[in-house]
């Protein structure tokens, strides 16, 4: 119990969480699972359809894209992040406060850091159901590569195992509940809207790039686009870097804060 | 009978409390094992230990053998928990409870149906498996609590103050389940702040205050002892933890 091996600790009964979690989410699928689907489906709808009409080609890595095209490998990315964060960010947060479930299991078989890499994975698995599927739409829309943009869903998994190591970080550190609408505005936001999702990072002053570059959605929003375009370049090497570092720092990094909140 | 539970000079600080001060007990195999307190003496911070939710700040205890401190995954696989508070999972029915909390022991999903089949039977919940767990009463939440705590055959059950909150007929239903178990052989540690529900349920007891263990005996040990056989338990109870009101 008192071993701090974080990864000592970690057995194949992560699953069970894992499993736990994703029977919940197909009980509660059309309230839980399809709206946050749809949402880019609406942004697609809105800024590439809509405001796209008024918005001249978008010069993108030497070639000019319309602005439907630029926008959407930008969703797919929104997509698998909001997911993935969400899931562990509320969800965790509510399993462990409110519906007690982490008390039930850490009696079972389970250690604490089996709950929590199962909380990670359910939601990568979110991520990944996220990308999927808007990757889907994206590709009915005639706007996706093959099968360069196939690379997108194994990025969805590492991209979704990130974010949800993020959320599971934000729900160990809040005392409350509201709490957590700080990490959505100082975080989740601005990746949102300033990774390159919506424009080009090219045109920006060097330090708006800087700050974009610390983002982690800017990295994932990078390969996904090469992706999708069919313009994978050796460079990216250094975005998917970037990601997988950052995920193994997060996801330690949340395991242990999490720990700590459960087992006083 | 062999000994199933051991504690021994078990200790749990929060800063400058002292939660749990050092208690030792044995539960031998088949007992009923009461811990009593008033709110606040330390008889959940025990159990959490004892369940491996918590890390001891010193001392051990053994569950079968094996250590708390050292294999809680083998002692948790032996352990049938049965918490204070309602832990069930909402979103899920009856029987899907039953089936996922049997996962987290390696139970085979045909096998679990099974255990759970007779599990809903012998705890009358059949007529509600496709309920919400939001529409139980408070006593079938308790009786689903205690179905799931079994779903894993365990060698010892653990009861955090199993009748609180319920009424009478619940509470009585709670017994007669306990007392069912009892007979079949399984080892109970029961925590309780009804002292009668201690002097009905329990061979042996402790009395446990301030995180010390105050008393120790069974229920007519103890009459005998303080009051020369003429009251019950709880005026034992109340003679030496004293009336002042608690706090959490």
């Amino acid at each position: 119990m008192n071993n701090t091996c974080i990864i000592k600790n970690i057995s194949y009964r992560a699953w069970y969480m894992w499993r736990r979690n994703i029977d919940v989410s197909l009980v509660t699928w059309k309230t839980n699972v399809l709206p946050p689907l749809l949402e880019p489906v609406l942004y697609i709808l809105a800024f590439g359809v809509g405001l796209g009409a008024y918005v001249q080609k978008i010069s993108f890595d030497g070639r000019a894209y319309d602005y439907l095209t630029f926008l959407a490998p930008g969703m797919i990315a929104v997509g698998i992040m909001f997911h993935s964060v969400f899931d562990t960010m509320y969800g965790a947060f509510i399993r462990l406060r409110y519906q007690k479930t982490f008390d039930a299991v850490i009696t079972t078989p389970l250690s604490a850091e089996d709950i929590l890499a199962g909380e990670i994975l359910s939601g990568a698995t979110r991520g990944l159901f996220a990308g999927a599927a808007i990757l889907l739409i994206v590709t009915l829309f005639g706007l996706a590569a093959y099968p360069s943009s196939l690379l997108v869903l194994p990025l969805a998994v590492l991209a979704g195992l990130m974010f949800a190591s993020f959320g599971l970080l934000f729900a160990a550190l809040a005392p409350y509940i509201d709490n957590l609408n700080l990490p959505i505005f100082l975080f989740i936001n601005p990746m949102f809207l300033f990774s390159g999702t919506f424009f080009p990072l090219d045109g920006m002053p060097a330090w708006v790039k800087l700050a974009a570059n610390l983002l982690p959605l800017t990295h994932l929003v990078n390969i996904v686009r090469a992706a999708t375009f069919d313009r994978l370049h050796a460079g990216l090497l250094w975005d998917l870097l970037y990601i997988v570092v950052l995920t193994g720092a997060v996801a330690y990094l949340s395991m242990t804060k999490m720990k700590a909140r459960l087992i006083k | 009978m062999p000994t199933v539970i051991k504690v021994t000079g078990l200790r749990k600080n929060y800063g400058e409390l002292r939660a749990v001060d050092g208690i030792d007990f044995e539960i031998s195999r088949g007992e009923c094992f009461g811990l009593l307190g008033p709110n606040g003496a330390g008889k959940t911070t025990t159990v959490k230990m004892l369940t491996c939710a918590l890390p001891l700040s010193g001392g051990d205890i053994t569950v079968g053998g094996m250590s708390v401190n050292k294999d809680p995954r083998g002692v948790k696989y032996i352990l049938g928990v049965c918490p204070q508070e309602v832990n069930l999972d909402p979103d899920f029915s009856v029987l899907k409870n039953l089936i996922v909390y049997s996962r987290y022991f390696d139970i085979p999903y045909a096998e679990a149906k099974n255990r759970a089949e007779e599990l809903i039977n012998r705890f009358h919940l059949h007529d509600k498996l496709e309920r919400p767990i939001e529409d139980l009463s408070g006593g079938l939440k308790k009786r689903l609590l205690m179905a799931r705590a079994l779903i894993n055959r365990p060698k010892v059950l653990v009861l955090d103050e199993p009748t609180t909150g319920l009424d009478p007929q619940s509470r009585r239903q709670i017994w007669e389940e306990v007392r069912g178990m009892k007979s079949n052989g399984l080892t109970t540690l029961l925590t309780t702040h009804y002292i009668e529900e201690a002097e009905l349920l329990c061979d042996r007891l402790v009395i446990i205050d301030a995180g010390k263990i105050v008393e120790q005996g069974t229920p007519k040990e103890l009459i005998q002892k303080h009051l020369d056989g003429k009251g019950n338990l709880e005026d034992v109870f109340l003679k030496l933890t004293g009336k002042h009101l608690r706090d959490e």
